[in-house]
């Protein structure tokens, strides 16, 4: 694992059962590692795999062959999500928070219990303290507003907002992002970017974003990975995929470049749409 | 195995077929009762687990404003109905054994009917079917929304068990609820078929109190009472096992709300049957 390693990736297998019960492989060897302090995008279409990927980082699903190992700053070596028990497991929890794509604040708490509710439950904080720490994380993400709203009464910007907060409570090390531009208008998906580019640099977290709206991924990736058929298609800094965007198809080399090309033009021609699996019906309607 | 079109078929193969998919539909049917009762079972065991340790090590007022606030939906809000229903109980048990006891010249003996039949029976049983409409389904509808809404994968992902936050209070809410409702529902049963005595049957009242305590025993009471908490229990799993497996957004809200009602009543009738046999064979 590379020192500069946060969350190390290698040969990572996640397997379904179809609805016959024949194990069916979304991740197939996935490997790749996620720098400290960095901003890394993993991207790809649906049903790519990146989705249980990011399940499978939060501990949420456990995998089936490879490992995800994570090294956070209060670890003397290595842990290994496939092989800690559920202890170790939310001992590892603590030291990363989660924005969901609906916000997913509990329903019953109103906005300051949501973002207190981490604090109560991990920490023996005075309650006044906790009352100033969510002032402050709630100020943050310009919620103090609404700290008293129920999630219920929020727009989707703010219940992101709101659930940003929430992860930020215990001061994580890494912040996971699912679909964060998901659902909302481009305006206040660029203020969701702005705020997750501000923890970035402010806090120096290390940012772990799935997603596949590409204008927020070029705004706030250090690094991206793209994820085809439950593996690493390509992995590399943000300018060389905007270089390959750019790029004049003639002289993209290979299927994957070309798929690629497609993909972060959002073209509705290309390797990814006339792949086996599409009928000449659907062929026809996406050529028009 | 591709099937064959219907029209080239035998009758025989047809016939066979249609076996096939009966037996392979059965089997199915039984693998999913299987899985869920092994669901089930390991359900209760972590919430058993999770409920001694909040013996051994509580953790501060989160949850124990949950515990009241799930007391409150499980149990006083059901008060009104539970009542409503247990008087009328009282009153058509009373009605239906009147002539009978009528024919014997022992009308007298309607409150030893009542009494034994509430008390022993329909008290606990009864409120537990009316609690897993009332209480059951909800609990079933709230997790399982909260599964559709990402709120169980967040409490996860910030390291608390949905087991102890969500299943722990309400299954001890259930439980002490349901026992209380319980006592209620013995009392009020037993007036409704003492109101019947008094103003229908021309009973006097003293004779029927008199006449229901000689009939009922203490281990009647602490018989009907064990079976209410165990009946907390199967609704308390049951509910939240339907919510936490709910798949496909509100159709499958609905779906888990409808399974918690039916298996739930069909669960109380099964474990009836069994606290029933015990009792008869311990002379209980």
């Amino acid at each position: 694992m590379d020192s500069n390693a946060v969350i190390s990736i290698r040969d990572a297998v996640k397997s379904f059962p179809d609805r016959d019960g024949e194990p069916v492989r979304v991740l197939d060897g996935v490997s790749f590692e996620i720098h400290r302090g960095e901003t890394l995008v993993i991207m790809g279409g649906s049903g790519c795999g990146k989705s249980t990927l990011l399940n499978c980082l939060i501990g949420e699903y456990r995998i089936d062959g490879g490992s995800i190992a994570y090294h956070t700053s209060d670890m003397d070596r290595p842990r290994d999500l496939a092989a800690v028990d559920e202890v170790e497991l939310d001992r590892i929890r603590q030291r990363f928070g989660i924005l969901f794509q609906s916000g997913a604040l509990f329903n019953s708490l109103t906005v300051s219990e949501n973002v207190a509710l981490p604090l109560r439950e991990h920490t023996s904080v005075d309650p006044a303290v906790i009352d100033i720490i969510v002032t402050l994380k709630l100020q943050q993400v310009k919620m103090l507003p609404h700290r008293d709203k129920m999630p219920s009464q929020l727009s989707g910007g703010q219940k992101k907002r709101a659930g940003l907060a929430r992860a930020t409570a215990l001061d994580p090390e890494i912040l996971f992002y699912d679909e964060p531009s998901a659902g909302l208008d481009p305006v206040t998906s660029a203020a969701i970017d702005e705020l997750m580019m501000d923890f970035s640099k402010k806090l120096h977290v290390t940012s772990v974003v799935v997603t596949h709206e590409m204008d927020s991924a070029f705004r706030i990736a250090d690094r991206m990975v793209m994820l085809e058929k439950g593996r690493v298609l390509r992995i590399g800094k943000r300018e060389e995929f905007e270089q390959l965007r750019d790029a004049d198809p003639g002289t993209l080399l290979g299927d994957a470049e070309q798929l690629l090309h497609q993909f972060l033009n959002g073209a509705s021609t290309g390797p990814l749409t006339d792949r086996d699996g599409l009928s000449m019906f659907e062929k026809l309607i996406i050529q028009g | 195995m591709t099937d064959t079109p219907h029209e080239g078929r035998s009758a025989l193969h047809r016939a066979v077929s249609s076996v096939g998919r009966f037996a392979d539909a059965q089997w199915r049917f039984a693998r999913d009762c299987i899985i869920a009762f092994g669901g089930l079972v390991d359900l209760l065991r972590e919430t058993l687990r999770w409920c001694v340790e909040g013996i051994i090590r509580p953790r501060g007022r989160l949850g124990r404003a949950t515990l009241l606030q799930q007391m409150v939906r499980v149990g006083v809000r059901s008060i009104g109905i539970v009542v409503l229903v247990q008087i009328f109980i009282g009153i058509i048990i009373a009605l239906q054994m009147a002539p009978t006891l009528q024919q014997y010249g022992q009308l007298e003996r309607v409150a030893d009917v009542v009494g034994i039949a509430v008390v022993r029976e329909l008290g606990p049983l009864i409120t537990a079917i009316v609690l897993s409409g009332f209480a059951g389904a909800s609990i079933a509808a709230e997790i399982g929304s909260m599964v559709e809404g990402e709120e169980i994968k967040a409490l996860r992902a910030h390291a608390m068990n949905p087991v102890r936050f969500l299943v722990v209070p309400r299954f001890v809410a259930t439980v002490i609820m349901l026992t209380g409702l319980s006592v209620i529902a013995d009392l009020v049963g037993v007036i409704g078929g003492m109101i019947t005595a008094v103003f229908v049957l021309d009973l006097g009242a003293e004779v029927y109190v008199e006449f229901t305590r000689q009939a009922l025993k203490l281990s009647d009471f602490y018989g009907g009472l064990a079976k209410a908490a165990v009946f907390g229990v199967t609704i308390s799993m049951i509910a939240c096992y339907e919510g936490f497996n709910v798949k496909g957004g509100a159709e499958g809200v609905g779906r888990a709300t409808t399974a918690t009602v039916v298996k739930s009543i069909v669960s109380l009738i099964a474990v009836d049957v069994v606290f029933t046999i015990v009792f008869y064979v311990f002379k209980i």
